[in-house]
């Protein structure tokens, strides 16, 4: 017994993804469970593998997005058609503020992270930005090629990268390697010209429209900001507004 | 959950058995969210809550109920403006189900 709890209890101790689905209500399995890990790898039954396989599709959904909610489902089951009730609880991970280049707007941008319980690593190839003098506050600071950094991280839907190195030899290699991953977010600093011109590189280097479409770029929800501290305001928003799902059309309405 | 993880595992290390109750759906302005937990030990002690106060005594009473028989149950508590302002007094609000299961999985 308590096999699950245990598992639960150590997945979310270890600040990794895990979500969890109860039956609440069927005519059978009332109280069965199942974890769901991130990857689909699964531990328990609801009772029945049809049901089963539904739940974990919204599972997996719920590990990164952490929602808490019931779910209704029908299915074949050994009576007929059967309808249960699950609730489904996703954990996610911490979310971590990965900030590529250590320049102005990353300062108010960490603390701002921090107040948001974010994890906060800073990468920057050189040495006299990545100072601890000025980032008190970040939970890393990396002194490397940001590429190279980022291709050895564990980066997950749960990660969100502020690109702000204004430098094409260092954030093309950075938006090739964080493209290839799922992360949550992925932003890049400069002028809608500059963002166009550096997608058609990417472009020439292999990578598809469909990736580069992620990138958000000019970085940072509109808000008329104009010094550092307003710039990392703005973009600290759009990461709030992209873990919630919220593009930037719903950012700025207030009908749902 | 992370909220009542460190009381439950003292529970358990006591050897205590333990109940478990879930916000699993909400509708109105409840003042917990799905996913919001109160874990009572056998012994009747709690961790976490499920509501802003008014709906937990009848929650612990049913969790007492599932430690013993093991069964879980499904509890809905409506409560309106009128009723609340006459009969409860605090700020609650909106209709909510509580799951309540003994966490022996």
């Amino acid at each position: 017994m308590s096999k699950l709890y245990e598992k639960l209890r150590d997945q979310l101790n270890q600040e990794k993804g895990v979500a969890m689905a109860t039956v609440v209500r069927g005519i059978e399995h009332v109280g069965a469970k199942i974890l769901v890990f991130p990857g689909k790898r699964t531990d328990g039954t609801l009772g029945n593998a049809a049901l089963d396989a539904r739940v974990i599709e919204d599972a997996d959904h719920a590990i990164w997005h952490g929602e808490a909610d019931t779910h209704t489902y029908t299915i074949e089951g050994s009576t007929g058609t059967e309808t249960y009730d699950v609730f489904i609880e996703g954990f996610p991970p911490p979310p971590t503020l990965v900030i590529v280049g250590a320049g102005h707007i990353a300062i108010p941008l960490t603390t701002f992270a921090k107040t948001l319980n974010y994890r906060v690593e800073v990468i920057d190839a050189r040495a006299a930005f990545a100072t601890r003098e000025r980032f008190p506050h970040a939970d890393e600071l990396i002194v490397e090629w940001p590429d190279e950094v980022l291709e050895r991280m564990d980066l997950n839907p749960s990660t969100s990268v502020a690109v702000l190195t204004h430098d094409p030899k260092f954030d093309e290699p950075t938006l090739k390697v964080v493209l290839s991953r799922q992360v949550g977010y992925v932003g890049a600093i400069g002028s809608r010209k500059t963002g166009e011109e550096r997608n058609e590189r990417l472009k020439k280097q292999g990578l598809t429209d469909e990736q580069i479409s992620h990138i958000h770029g000019p970085i940072g929800l509109n808000i008329g900001a104009t010094s550092p501290e307003e710039m990392a305001l703005a973009i600290m928003a759009e990461i709030v507004a992209a873990r919630h799902g919220k593009d930037r059309t719903a950012a700025s309405s207030w009908k749902k | 959950m992370r909220d009542v993880l460190t009381d439950i595992e003292r529970w358990r290390e006591r050897g205590e058995r333990v109940a478990v109750a879930t916000v699993v759906s909400m509708a109105g302005s409840a003042t917990r969210r799905p996913g919001a937990k109160l874990a009572v030990s056998e012994t009747g002690e709690l961790a976490g809550s499920v509501s802003g106060g008014c709906v937990e005594p009848a929650v612990v009473e049913t969790a007492m109920e599932v430690i013993e028989n093991g069964k879980p149950q499904m509890l809905e508590f409506g409560i309106t403006e009128e009723e609340n302002i006459e009969q409860i007094g605090l700020a609650c609000g909106g209709t909510i189900h509580v799951f309540v299961e003994r966490l022996d999985w």
